[in-house]
């Protein structure tokens, strides 16, 4: 019976972040306090220090806010390199192989500070808000997003099926940080 | 067969020769419900059925007018921050769902559920399992979208849920998701009381009961259930297919991929319009038997009646498009709609006339139940007419998703369909609680009603013209809306009040009413022929209809049909049309399958509503649960 | 606070510029005309109906009365009375309807014929504001400006619907009635005002959360002052003059705005959001959601979703010694 109501409690609580609108993001568009290494390279043997403050959690489970990250894949013209995921210029998004890390905060930094070989910048082009919505999207693309929260088709030509129709995967490969054969140059 | 003798003989046993009391007792014992909570969820008697409905429909009455107290309170000032644009989508989405599929349609089942059967004098209705199975989907259907409310997974674009906004690309998430389910749940429940419904009236009807004998009543809720197996299909449908579209990723409302976001519309107000029928219709079988018992007199017209009824149902499927007359479709086409739409004013004009004239030559008697029938024609009759604006193609694209419409739907359901209600549940309820509401509180409220709706929905037509679109969240204090705004949110206030004078009647009345006899109105139809509330057998032996309104042409004792059994549950069947007898039939014991096969059946459907599969998985539950309540038993049904 | 600038500010607007606000019962074009009277007249007739059956309830309710006790007798003379009674009730109904459709019809043909004008403008809708082209066969003479439509008097204007997201409706009360704007398809529209006046039209079809501050503005000229108003449309942007301008236009194509608007004659080229070349020769801002003043638009940069709750222009985060020039730079597009 416990564990019934705690099951149902912990429905609800998905259903609730799920379907928040957050029509007003942070009016101070603060860039975040995270701090993502670039390579697993560090002095002494502890490993790079890292901070992560848990706020992709409230992007990559949210609805509304990977909508707004689909919409701006298209207006920020992502496609133009990554062509709907699929990749050409840029390298693929919808495959599980991450060059600098798969988790949404890794994605953040790469839109944010941009990539070497052609990955520009958006650092005051996008809000920090507009990134995280970005990254939640591109995260979608791979399957790495609850599927109930992915969006679906969108009213336009379709080069592929939607993310919602994805098969979801268990964990995303490619790690956090770069395996060192596919690290940049 | 190995039948023990004595089982056989009670089996055999019929009503030809019994004296009234034993034979009371003995068909309450054969039709009655067992006691506790077994008896309550494998109940298939009718008036059980019926009441939780009418109970049920009336709590989803109660929080649809919350939502729309908190809109106008919202309202009632300009660029009001009482609740902001989410909320209050929402809200307004909640308040026009919950009133069109979980309240309007099904009351009008539900008094159908539980009258009809009474009406045309048989033991219960046709299909009994299955009317126990339409009400548990039905709740479950209001229980799933309201807790989805409750976690702020409301429905958020309408209750017309328009495409493109309601579409995979503009609404994320699971809400529209919730919203197309629901509508599934509900015509699921509202094709089944139709089926039932239709059986009941063409095949359980008394011996004698012609179809000219048929009450008023009875008769629109047959054209209306015929209405219903048309126009529900149609949205649903539509909402599979918007469902597919989001969850499945097919095209049907993507033009860019060859669908079209019109076909929606099409598909929806192809319900959309007739389902107003559906609620009015067999608010007008009210209005007929309140008129008619109390003008003392029978009504005015029949036949004339009974062809405006079938007459505005067959109408209302070619006028969907006169929703649409601002989407550019053809004039040609829309020109054809504003004909028919104009139409439909005769057959309404023809039954407002023939009631008038029932009053005229009647000794009217002014119940409460009257009074709101009066608030009714004045109330409809200004519906009416806005209508008849709307049906003119440049005149509607002034008016068309303004508060004009607001106005005049609200006119046209709230005085076409409510304010009859009301009077029918005045009407009704003696027989079935068996006390009397008290007649002066009763007063009160029709005048509160009358007062407080007209405050309220009035000023509407004004704003509308002043051109305030509907659907706002807010507006803006330069657009000098504010002060017809206030006006229109306080008869909103003096109208909810009304429904809290209702509350506190029926409350009081079911404990200290005045007890009510068989017939304490002197009204003329079958369903007053019995006890008050009726018995599970509904009556001890089956009357014979010799008169439109038995009960006046035969006061002293109605003529009654033998020979069926009393030992198990039989009914009479007659012929469609000359009501002959015909077959004696046994009927469905209670049973649990209905409530398992709901269960398993509204599973499958909130299962589907995260993954397509679920239709396939969850099939296979309710296909065995289907199997197992059709399963021959060795009851008498099943041979 | 801001609703109560908002009324400051706009009531003079109101009062100056137009005699119709928002009302389609004060028309000002030759449709608006049509419409209205068509109002009026079914207005008056169903007035009228709804007074006659009213009377003859009244008086079937309180006619004395001796009718027999016995709910089954009747006469069957007063019996064909009321049948005739009824019978013409229903003949005079049909008459007012036939009327009355006949009326609707030669509205319609007089209003819907014809969509021809001579300028022709692509409007379409975006959630949830207006995008206005003029369009002309040079292309050199091909702009954009948003939730303002400036027209010549007295000359009908050619509008074509279209809308990128949702269905959005296109309703101008005191000129004409509305016509939806759905994607995919493409309507048509004549508009045309008789005298020289702002007239505020506002979206007419629920378009999700701020279906409700979706408005515009239509500006009727004298055909010179139109022609004056459309060059100066044409021209780039004006060059920032003083040096809080020339920061101001630094920082906007530094800062998000330019990934989301274009102003022409500079590098922000981007069609996410309206075309702000000529900001500040438009009266509001939002979509007629505020008078277009220093303070408004400073609200309306840093904090637009504040202000319009689900408008799909986010916060910016910006300092003030940035903002100050941005504005300057803002209101100098003149």
């Amino acid at each position: 019976m416990r564990t019934l109501a705690i099951a149902l409690v912990l429905l609800s609580l998905a259903a609730c972040q799920r379907e928040e609108r957050a029509l007003r993001g942070d009016p101070m568009a603060d860039e975040s306090r995270e701090k993502i290494a670039l390579t697993s390279l560090s002095p002494g043997d502890s490993g790079p220090i890292e901070v992560r403050t848990g706020r992709g959690e409230e992007y990559t489970g949210n609805a509304y806010h990977q909508s707004e990250g689909k919409k701006l894949f298209k207006q920020m013209n992502c496609n133009g390199c990554h062509a709907n995921g699929g990749g050409g210029m840029g390298v693929p998004l919808m495959d599980d192989t991450w060059i600098y890390g798969g988790r949404i905060e890794n994605v953040v930094q790469t839109i944010r500070e941009g990539r070497p070989n052609g990955m520009p910048s958006f650092r005051g082009k996008l809000p920090d808000e507009q990134i995280w919505q970005l990254a939640a999207y591109v995260l979608s693309m791979s399957r790495a997003v609850p599927q109930d929260v992915a969006p679906s088709r969108d009213d336009d030509m379709h080069p592929r099926p939607a993310e919602s129709r994805q098969p979801a995967v268990t964990g995303v490969q490619g790690g956090t940080v770069p395996p060192s054969g596919e690290a940049p140059q | 067969m190995n039948v023990p003798p004595r089982r056989h003989a009670i089996e055999e046993l019929t009503d030809t020769g019994l004296d009234a009391k034993t034979l009371s007792r003995m068909l309450a014992d054969t039709w009655g419900t067992r006691p506790g909570l077994m008896g309550a969820l494998t109940a298939v008697d009718h008036k059980i059925i019926g009441r939780r409905y009418i109970v049920t429909a009336f709590m989803f009455l109660c929080l649809a007018g919350l939502a729309a107290v908190v809109m106008r309170v919202q309202l009632a000032r300009p660029e009001s921050r009482v609740v902001g644009p989410d909320l209050y989508d929402q809200l307004f989405t909640m308040h026009g769902t919950t009133m069109m599929f979980l309240f309007a349609v099904p009351v009008m089942e539900a008094f159908a559920v539980y009258l009809v059967p009474l009406m045309v004098g048989t033991r219960n209705i046709a299909f009994p399992r299955l009317n126990a199975f339409s009400y548990y989907v039905y709740l479950f259907g209001g229980l799933m979208i309201w807790v989805a409310f409750a976690l702020n997974a409301g429905a958020d674009t309408g209750w017309f849920a328009y495409v493109p906004l309601s579409g995979p690309e503009n609404s994320p998430g699971k809400r529209v998701d919730l919203w197309a389910q629901m509508i599934t749940f509900t015509e699921v429940a509202a094709l089944a009381v139709s089926v039932e419904i239709i059986v009941t009236v063409l095949k359980l009807r008394a011996p004698g009961m012609t179809l000219d004998r048929i009450p008023l009543a009875v008769w629109s809720q047959l054209v209306t259930a015929f209405a219903v197996l048309f126009a529900m299909p149609a949205v649903m449908i539509a909402s599979t297919m918007l469902i597919m579209d989001r969850l499945v990723g097919t095209h049907f409302f993507n033009h860019a991929e060859g669908g079209d976001a019109l076909l929606w519309q099409h598909l929806f107000w192809f319900f959309g319009h007739p389902e107003v029928y559906i609620i009015f219709l067999p608010a007008t079988g009210f209005v007929s038997s309140i008129v008619v018992t109390f003008s003392r007199r029978p009504i005015f017209f029949y036949v004339g009646m009974v062809a405006a009824l079938v007459a505005t149902a067959f109408l209302a499927f070619g006028l969907w498009v006169h929703h649409m007359f601002a989407t550019g479709v053809p004039q040609l086409g829309s020109s054809l709609f504003t004909a028919s739409s104009m139409l439909i004013a005769i057959p309404s004009g023809l039954q407002i006339f023939c009631w008038i004239a029932t009053l005229w030559s009647g000794r009217p008697v002014y119940t409460t139940a009257l009074l709101f029938v009066l608030g009714f024609l004045i109330n409809f009759v200004a519906g009416g007419v806005t209508g008849v604006m709307l049906a003119s193609v440049p005149l509607d694209t002034q008016v068309h998703d303004t508060y004009f419409v607001v106005a005049h739907f609200h006119y046209v359901l709230i005085g076409g369909a409510v304010f009859p209600l009301l009077g029918a549940v005045y009407y009704w309820f003696p027989k079935f609680t068996g006390r009397l509401l008290d007649e002066r509180l009763g007063r009160w409220h029709a005048a509160t009603a009358f007062v407080g709706f007209n405050l309220a929905f009035f000023p509407m037509h004004i704003l509308g013209l002043m051109g305030m679109p509907r659907r706002v969240y807010t507006y803006q204090p330069e657009m000098g809306w504010g002060p017809l705004n206030m006006l229109s949110s306080v008869g909103a206030a003096i109208f909810f009040v009304s429904f809290v004078m209702l509350l506190w009647n029926v409350v009081a009345s079911l404990r200290n009413g005045a007890v009510a006899g068989p017939n304490p109105w002197d009204a003329g139809t079958l369903e007053w022929a019995t006890t008050s509330p009726p018995a599970p057998q509904n009556f001890d032996r089956i009357p014979v209809v010799t008169h439109r309104e038995p009960l006046w042409a035969e006061r002293d004792a109605l003529p009654v049909a033998t020979g069926l059994r009393v030992g198990v549950r039989e009914v009479l069947v007659t012929t469609a049309t000359d009501a002959t007898p015909d077959i004696r039939e046994t009927a469905p014991t209670p049973s649990i399958w209905p409530l398992i096969s709901a269960i398993l059946t509204a599973i499958a459907f909130i299962g589907s509503i995260f993954t397509p599969w679920a239709v396939l998985w969850g099939g296979v539950p309710v296909g065995a649960a289907l199997i197992a309540w059709f399963w021959p038993k060795g009851d008498p049904e099943d041979y | 606070m801001r609703p109560r600038a908002g009324v400051a500010c706009v009531l003079p607007l109101a009062l100056a510029g137009c005699q119709g606000w928002q009302s389609a019962l004060d028309p000002q074009g030759p449709q608006a005309r049509s419409l209205a009277d068509i109002i009026w007249v079914f207005t008056g007739v169903a007035v009228a109906v709804w007074v006659l059956v009213a009377v003859a309830l009244a008086a079937a309710l309180l006619r004395r009365r001796a009718e027999p006790p016995d709910p089954l007798s009747r006469a069957p003379d007063r019996e064909r009375a009321m049948g005739y009674a009824v019978g013409g009730c229903v003949a005079l109904t049909l008459v007012v309807i036939l009327a009355l459709t006949g009326y609707s019809y030669a509205t319609q043909k007089e209003l819907f014929s014809t969509h021809e004008g001579r300028i022709t403008i692509l409007l379409t809708g975006h959630q949830f504001w207006w995008d206005v082209r003029y369009e002309d066969p040079a292309p050199s003479r091909v702009f954009s400006t948003a939730n303002e439509i400036h027209i010549p008097v007295g000359e009908p204007v050619r509008i074509k619907l279209e809308a990128s997201d949702v269905i959005h409706s296109f309703w101008v009360p005191s000129l004409l009635g509305k016509q939806d704007l759905i994607p995919g398809r493409q309507n048509l529209v004549r508009l045309q005002a008789d005298r020289p006046g702002v007239y505020r039209g506002q979206c007419a079809e629920f378009c999700g959360w701020q279906h409700a501050h979706m408005s515009l503005l239509v500006v009727a000229h004298p055909r010179e002052e139109f022609e004056a108003w459309r060059d100066a449309q044409l021209a780039s942007a004006a060059p920032p003059s003083t040096d809080e301008q020339k920061e101001g236009q630094r920082v906007f194509l530094s800062n998000p705005c330019m990934t989301c608007h274009t102003v022409r004659g500079t590098s922000a080229g981007a069609v996410a959001g309206p075309d702000l070349t000529h900001l500040a020769s438009r009266r509001m801002l939002g979509a007629g959601m505020l008078p277009l003043t220093r303070g408004n638009l400073a609200a309306w940069v840093v904090d637009a979703p504040g202000v319009k709750p689900g408008v799909h222009m986010p916060s910016i985060k910006l300092e003030p010694h940035e903002l100050h020039p941005l504005l300057a730079y803002l209101e100098g597009l003149k």
